[in-house]
């Protein structure tokens, strides 16, 4: 689930990089590369386990998979919490300038 | 266990090389520095979240010696395997990934003068 979620992310925030945002100021270049940089190592981890579990691996318990999606959406929130913090120290637009 | 160490590592190295690079270049929008920095962003921002999640299982926490593994020599001995295996492998995978990436770039910034030209 962590890996499915992390793709997800990755997904749209490239899709969101290419259609929208792409201007160097906004970072979220950045913001892609990390989630696609975690998804292939967690790529890695799954095809390790699977190896490991074989038809198992479809089949986790509820407890685990509710456990890892938790994991997953809390890994995504750190990439958005992480990007933030550098768009704001880097203040494209002004904005924290201005406050102070 | 600790794979996350060993993409790391990886960054710390490739980080100091662009770094070096960029000193002898300086500040080009194209060349191999900017995709340098993309390899630095996905070996960083991968080996970040997964140690993330590391911390989430237990298995790095903020005393000595930071990795659980490291309190008994059985686990310890499994946690190296882990790393040459799983860890070099996500390495592997990541810088292959660049590698497409920074080839596909610098066929698009070839062909891109060339298409000026023609225009």
């Amino acid at each position: 689930m962590t890996l499915l979620i992390t793709v997800i992310a990755a997904l749209i925030v490239t899709c969101l990089w290419y259609f929208k945002f792409n201007d160097k100021k906004y970072k979220l270049g950045t913001l892609c590369l990390m989630y696609w940089g975690a998804s292939l190592m967690w790529l890695v981890d799954a095809i390790y386990e699977f190896a490991e579990l074989k038809d198992e691996y479809f089949r986790p318990e509820a407890a685990d998979m509710i456990n890892d999606a938790f994991l997953g959406l809390c890994v995504a929130v750190l990439g958005v919490v992480i990007w933030l913090v550098m768009v704001l120290v880097s203040d494209p637009k002004g904005v924290v300038r201005r406050i102070r | 266990m600790a794979c996350f160490i060993v993409p790391a590592g990886e960054a710390v190295v490739t980080t100091i090389a662009t770094k070096v690079l960029e000193k002898k270049t300086g500040e080009k929008p194209t060349g191999i520095v900017p995709k340098m920095k993309w390899l630095n962003t996905m070996l960083w921002g991968g080996s970040t979240l997964l140690a993330f999640e590391h911390v989430w299982h237990g298995e790095v926490v903020p005393w000595f010696p930071f990795l659980t593994a490291m309190n008994d020599a059985a686990d310890t001995a499994e946690m190296l395997a882990e790393m040459s295996t799983v860890g070099v492998t996500m390495a592997i995978l990541v810088t292959l990934a660049w590698g497409v990436m920074a080839a596909a770039a610098t066929a698009a910034e070839k062909r891109a003068p060339a298409e000026t030209e023609a225009t």
